[in-house]
């Protein structure tokens, strides 16, 4: 076939760059530790209120240092919907929505995540820097969905 | 032309544009939303909040103008390539009466309010059955005018053994194969879960395998829409300039990448799902990066193209090649400027598709921020173009206003401009999408100047959309016939198609490879899925 060689220099260009971007996806996962979201536990939404871990909402520590949220997302607000903690603290959410589906966005981190009825989200995260932060549903879940939010408040 | 398929395409094209008509004229509401500028109350008792006008605007522009459009130019592109009239006409009427049904339904259901669930509708929200039947039957109806087309394809390639199938036909006939391989995701969904489900036949649904379904589609969807703008940009374009595609060998072989490429990466839209395991969130993620190969083949050919053009009519210098563009032409200056916006809808996407980078903006109004640089200025811009000519070819009169319908080109793309930068911005800062920031229970100061910037954009796409559909109008409207018939610009090649190998005209090998493909990168986990499926949730109105 007839290739221009400007072309075939281009294609290069192309390949080399996907290569790249290749590496830096998997050096971002394994390397500085990026991670998505993976399998996770199912859970039954009719159930929540009855059955652990969802019956008892909260903040927990778990070790020194280490806390886990159990929280619940559903039309329109979280629960809880105010995280507090020390500063410096890994906190683990653990997030299922009683309806319908659902999403959390911590502003100014990479803290993104669907919450979809019927699976549990699992995100860990360390919060070095105290201040306030915003939280909000990020997936359309019906004429609510633009008051649902809370607070994570990172203490000194 | 004969006028029984003169008939049957102007349907399309005339239903794709009153689609577009409201669902467009709708946009600005929400862009001035997001500046706090609440109009909605204007539009009661015709529509009663945001979401209603968010959902109609998603789904008449997106799914019915889009799906419309492309079908009517895939029949124009198969009859006129090939030059037969399309075999099986009866199927295809009955195909466009489905559409038809479907656009009326999803839109009385949008309207009464019945289905305010956006165009991702993602269960367990349910709206009346109404709304998912008129999907289904969108979607069947233009099945079934892809198989009349194939069926003209076919007929033709047996009695022209040997004979390289017409550019035009080729890319879009790869688009219907693509279009019939991806709606496979969507029509499981619709007929297997959601459809017995909102006929309350099945008590619960699984919500994450919903998902899966849709993205099945709703990926290569971005491709179908992409396709018909690339056969424009590939074999129409270089002739409005008074050039000649670069290479048709490469034109070809980016087709093809398309096709085995888009279908299987809808994982790249749900990198933040739970339950979706992470292997193979990076397998999709691979194959999106892939089909950056035939994305910067098509830059590369397309830009040579105009280039050449551009110095055969006396331009000089590194950039001199560009003002010697028939600029003044607003069917070309549609495409040109589609094509400088697509490229930074193409850096977008590549960010989006990366793992990492997209926990940074996944559901911020960076996501629509995207899609508004491609489907709704690469793809739909370029359809504006395209519409240019072909209303007047198949209207038989000139087009009116030339300078109305130039202007709407420009303002389509400074709008788009003002917008997309608003909402990229915005969604860096932290801002959901699908949110009436008027009424939310959240801000920040430092939001204001990027939801400033949308809604001037929202209010500059209102003048493009109005300036548009002026001409357009006026050109249907009018009573003087033209004195000769309007050309169809089909660009020859200056790598001639008798120079492409024939492999390249081997239509089986590719589309198994595509097959094959789609069962790796979604056959284990669909089984898995299917196998363990958490059907837990009842349905829930929720507006």
């Amino acid at each position: 076939m007839e290739v221009n060689p400007y072309e075939k220099v281009w294609m290069g260009i192309t390949i080399t760059a996907i290569i790249l971007m290749l590496i830096a996806t998997v050096m971002a996962g394994f390397g500085l530790g990026v991670q998505l979201p993976g399998a996770s536990q199912t859970v039954d939404p009719k159930k929540l209120s009855s059955e652990p871990p969802f019956n008892q909402p909260g903040v927990y520590e778990v070790a020194p240092g280490k806390y886990q949220v159990i929280m619940i997302a559903y039309t329109w607000a979280f629960n809880p919907n105010e995280v507090r903690i020390p500063a410096g603290s890994e906190v683990t959410f653990k997030i299922t929505s009683r309806d319908v589906t659902h999403g959390m966005l911590l502003e100014g981190t990479n803290l993104n995540i669907m919450i979809i009825p019927g699976q549990i989200s699992e995100i860990t995260r360390r919060f070095d820097q105290p201040g306030t932060y915003l939280f909000v549903c990020h997936e359309y879940c019906g004429v609510g969905h633009q008051a649902m939010a809370g607070k994570v408040i990172v203490e000194p | 032309m004969i006028n029984r398929e003169r008939t049957f395409i102007t349907f399309q094209v005339g239903l794709a544009l009153a689609a577009l008509l409201v669902g467009t004229l709708l946009g600005p509401f929400q862009a001035l939303e997001h500046s706090k500028i609440d109009l909605y109350p204007l539009l009661k008792p015709l529509i009663s909040n945001y979401y209603q006008g968010l959902t109609i605007h998603g789904v008449l522009n997106a799914l019915v103008f889009t799906t419309l459009f492309i079908m009517g130019f895939h029949t124009f592109c198969t009859i006129n390539g090939l030059n037969r009239r399309l075999k099986w006409f009866g199927l295809a009427a009955t195909g466009l009466g489905f559409m038809v049904l479907g656009f009326i339904l999803a839109g009385t259901t949008m309207f009464l309010n019945q289905a305010t669930v956006l165009y991702t509708f993602y269960p367990p929200m349910k709206a009346t059955p109404w709304f998912y039947i008129g999907l289904t039957s969108l979607i069947v109806g233009s099945w079934m005018i892809g198989w009349s087309q194939l069926a003209t394809l076919a007929e033709w390639k047996k009695e022209n053994p040997g004979v390289k199938t017409p550019l035009i036909t080729m890319g879009c006939m790869v688009n219907t194969i693509l279009w019939q391989l991806a709606t496979l995701g969507i029509g499981i969904q619709m007929l297997v879960l959601v459809i017995p489900w909102a006929l309350n036949l099945t008590p619960a649904t699984d919500a994450l395998l919903n998902r899966v379904l849709f993205w099945f589609t709703g990926h290569p969807l971005v491709y179908f829409w992409l396709l018909p703008a690339y056969v424009s940009w590939y074999s129409l374009l270089p002739r409005q300039v008074e050039g000649k595609l670069f290479s048709d060998p490469l034109a070809r072989l980016s087709f093809w990448g398309f096709l085995i490429f888009s279908t299987p990466v809808g994982f790249h839209h749900q990198f933040a799902d739970p339950g979706v395991p992470v292997v193979w969130k990076y397998i999709h993620a691979l194959l999106t990066f892939l089909v950056v190969i035939p994305s910067f083949m098509t830059a590369f050919t397309v830009i040579a193209s105009l280039e050449r053009a551009g110095r055969k009519k006396g331009g000089t210098g590194l950039f001199g090649w560009i003002s010697r563009l028939n600029w003044k032409n607003p069917s070309v200056s549609a495409q040109l400027l589609s094509g400088l916006i697509f490229f930074f809808g193409g850096i977008g996407g590549i960010i989006n598709a990366s793992g990492s980078l997209n926990l940074v903006i996944h559901n911020t109004t960076w996501v629509p921020g995207h899609f508004h640089l491609t489907v709704a200025t690469a793809t739909t811009l370029t359809f504006m173009g395209i519409t240019f000519w072909l209303v007047p070819h198949l209207s038989r009169k000139n087009l009116k206003l030339p300078k109305i319908a130039l202007a709407s080109t420009w303002t389509w793309f400074i709008g788009m401009i003002f917008f997309s930068l608003g909402m990229h911005w915005l969604g860096l800062l932290g801002a959901p999408r699908r949110v009436p920031f008027s009424t939310a229970s959240y801000d920040h100061p430092s939001w204001h100047l990027p939801q400033a910037l949308t809604g001037i954009g929202g209010a500059i796409l209102l003048v493009a959309a109005t300036l548009y559909f002026i001409s357009i109008f006026a050109t249907i409207l009018s009573k003087e016939k033209a004195a000769a018939p309007i050309e169809i610009p089909i660009a020859e090649a200056e790598i001639e198609p008798s120079h492409t190998p024939a492999w390249l005209d081997y239509w089986k090998p590719w589309i198994i490879l595509a097959i094959i493909l789609v069962i790796i990168g979604y056959g284990p986990i669909l089984i898995q899925m299917f196998g363990n499926i958490n059907a837990v949730s009842p349905g829930f109105k929720v507006w």
